[in-house]
């Protein structure tokens, strides 16, 4: 079987957000960059099919340099080829264009399954994937949380409000990871060492025949206008309960019955 | 005709929430600039539901009632969404972000050749520019978008923010013939969780709890405290990683994405990750025995003290309260 995985560089969760001096952009000092990880679960797959069924696993991303560090990590968990088509921070949160520069990347490699993250964390849009499936005129499962491979189809579980949908689906398709669907591994030493001298391949999205000034600008589909930390919340009442708890449980159904009208 | 189509999802007949909050959203923004509403209806055996919609704003309900749209697909949905834009031509696209919707809107927009604004928490409108907020970086901050003059603005709205109301009006039922269905990607069946509980996703109140229940058994305090204000179970990543209660019960991050009306947190520390999935909840209430357990930050209300005190306490005046 062959994997195609697409991973987005990431700020970690626990980051603490700043923004940035445009008021559009966060501001990345002391932001540690990561596999986005929905993308763990995708390549967690991806691996597991291919030492499973055989076939090789290639990793893909669009972003600046640094996320070269991204494609390593992947390497070292066992992905067998990188492809590193460089930019993307002119289209940040353009899911559409995105998926154009990945589609261009793809179209022309021989692969059974794409796999995706269900969501990049940070930009949050849950868009790439299935924009991808359709401009590669492939089915797509998202929101995956089980998979079973057949010859050339697949069984999907795919998580909905109040339980799973059972999804048949031919291959070549697109399939976006949700967490549940297995164990990612940590990178080995070993892995580590060997990902060093595993090739990267650069593309520059001119090579695809496209222009990223346009994506960004004439063909773009996402304008952000402005960046902003959410508001600060006005403090609670916050009532001390160590000593009776009961009054406190009492004081506190009372609030949320009369003050707040929760219920 | 111009205005807004909005997707409109149903399971066996009966409607989603969240389309006819997203269809009360379109209706808002039509009525104030003399602009259309439709819906559109995807499914098998939906007639009589659809008549329904004109409630909400509906002017006219486009109806795709075929046996290959009884169970979702996104490809064959997708193509009578899109079915409905070619004659309607409208200038937005409006979706209730569900896992329905999130999984559609996407695939509508590459159709049509354009992007989409996700799980936005904000709408208003600036001549015909639809201007977005939506939550990015896990709720640590807002962006203030828009799709850079592309139409159909393709817009998922998050469930449970805007509000539903019903507006007294008629539609019109416009069926959608001479659909090219062809359809790879299909649902089989559809199997619901435990006992028909209510969903965390689609709670207007939720009873959450974390790490500080100690042991799954514990959850039928949680469980006790839900029943009684017809809440659902929520729980922090900590709980279900420790095997206590499945993962369709868990919130943040790697969770569902929330905004209940209430959300009461129970021995749950307020990790980044977890506001990340809760922080958009309109009421916030803490139980916690650290008082400086950082959920109380985002707490509206908050009682510090052991759970296993103050929670068998508030169900008891809870239901004095009920009784009154
Ligand atoms: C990539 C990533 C994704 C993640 N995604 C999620 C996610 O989706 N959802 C999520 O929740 N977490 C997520 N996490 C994990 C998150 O960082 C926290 O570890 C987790 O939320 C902690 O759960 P908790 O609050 O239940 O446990 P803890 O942090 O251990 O907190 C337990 C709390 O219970 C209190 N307590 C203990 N006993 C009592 C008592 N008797 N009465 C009252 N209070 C008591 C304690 O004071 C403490 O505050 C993620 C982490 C990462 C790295
Ligand atoms: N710049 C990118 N490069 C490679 N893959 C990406 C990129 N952006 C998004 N993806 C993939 O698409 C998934 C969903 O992203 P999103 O639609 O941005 O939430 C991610 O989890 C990645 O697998």
């Amino acid at each position: 079987m062959k994997c195609i995985v697409c991973m987005t560089h990431v700020p970690d969760t626990a980051s603490i957000i700043r923004i940035g001096a445009d008021g559009q952009h966060i501001d990345e000092t002391g932001i540690k960059w990561i596999v986005s990880p929905y993308d763990e679960y995708a390549l967690e797959e991806a691996l597991q099919l291919t030492e499973a069924k055989g076939g090789e696993v290639t990793v893909m991303t669009y972003g600046p340099q640094r996320a070269e560090a991204g494609l390593r990590e992947c390497l070292a968990r066992g992905a067998h080829n990188a492809v590193h088509i460089l930019g993307g921070e002119k289209t940040l949160g353009d899911s559409f264009a995105i998926a154009k520069v990945l589609a261009a990347a793809i179209k022309d490699r021989e692969f059974d399954v794409i796999l995706v993250g269900v969501k990049g964390v940070g930009t949050d849009n849950s868009q790439v994937g299935q924009m991808l499936a359709e401009l590669l005129d492939l089915p797509h499962v998202s929101n995956v949380v089980k998979v079973e491979w057949n010859d050339g189809a697949i069984v999907a579980e795919r998580e909905v409000e109040g339980g799973h949908e059972v999804v048949e689906s031919p291959l070549p398709a697109v399939l976006t990871a949700q967490k549940g669907l297995n164990e990612p591994r940590y990178a080995a030493l070993k892995g580590i060492m060997a990902a060093k001298r595993k090739p990267v391949e650069k593309v520059d999205p001119s090579a695809l025949g496209l222009d990223e000034d346009v994506l960004a600008g004439a063909e773009a589909t996402y304008n952000l206008r402005s960046l902003e930390l959410p508001p600060e919340k006005q403090a609670g009442k916050i009532i001390q309960g160590e000593d009776d708890p009961q009054a406190a449980a009492a004081e506190l159904v009372k609030l949320l019955h009369e003050e707040a009208k929760a219920f | 005709m111009s205005g807004i189509l909005v997707f409109v999802e149903q399971r066996d007949g009966s409607i989603r929430k969240g389309s006819l909050e997203a269809l009360s959203e379109a209706h808002r923004h039509a009525a104030a600039n003399g602009w259309d509403v439709a819906a559109v209806l995807p499914g098998s055996g939906i007639e009589g539901v659809a008549a329904g919609l004109g409630a909400y704003g509906a002017g006219k309900v486009f109806i795709a009632d075929d046996a290959n749209l009884k169970l979702y697909s996104a490809e064959g949905y997708a193509e009578a969404v899109v079915a409905a834009a070619k004659q309607m031509t409208p200038h937005a696209i409006f979706f209730s972000a569900t896992a329905m919707g999130r999984d559609l809107a996407p695939r509508v927009a590459a159709k049509l050749g354009v992007g989409g604004l996700a799980d936005v928490t904000g709408l208003t409108l600036e001549g015909e520019t639809f201007v977005a907020r939506r939550p990015v970086y896990s709720a640590k901050a807002f962006a203030t978008v828009d799709t850079a003059g592309k139409t159909p603005q393709v817009i998922s709205l998050r469930p449970n923010v805007f509000s539903a109301e019903e507006a007294g009006g008629s539609a019109e039922i416009v069926k959608l013939d001479g659909l090219a269905l062809s359809i790879r990607a299909m649902v089989k069946e559809l199997v619901s969780s435990e006992g028909g509980e209510i969903d965390v996703a689609e709670a207007n109140i939720i009873v959450s709890g974390g790490r500080g229940l100690k042991g799954p058994e514990n959850f039928a305090l949680m469980r006790e405290l839900a029943e009684l204000l017809g809440a659902a179970v929520g729980a922090s990543r900590a709980a279900v990683d420790a095997g206590w209660i499945d993962h369709s019960h868990q919130v943040g991050q790697t969770g569902k994405v929330v905004s209940p009306t209430l959300y009461i947190a129970n021995g749950i520390s307020g990790a980044i990750q977890h506001l990340a999935g809760m922080s958009s909840s309109k009421i916030i209430v803490a139980i916690n025995k650290d008082p400086d357990a950082p959920i109380f930050k985002v707490a509206d209300y908050g009682v510090v003290g052991d759970l296993f005190q103050v929670v068998p306490a508030m169900i008891e005046e809870i239901k004095k309260v009920k009784a009154a």
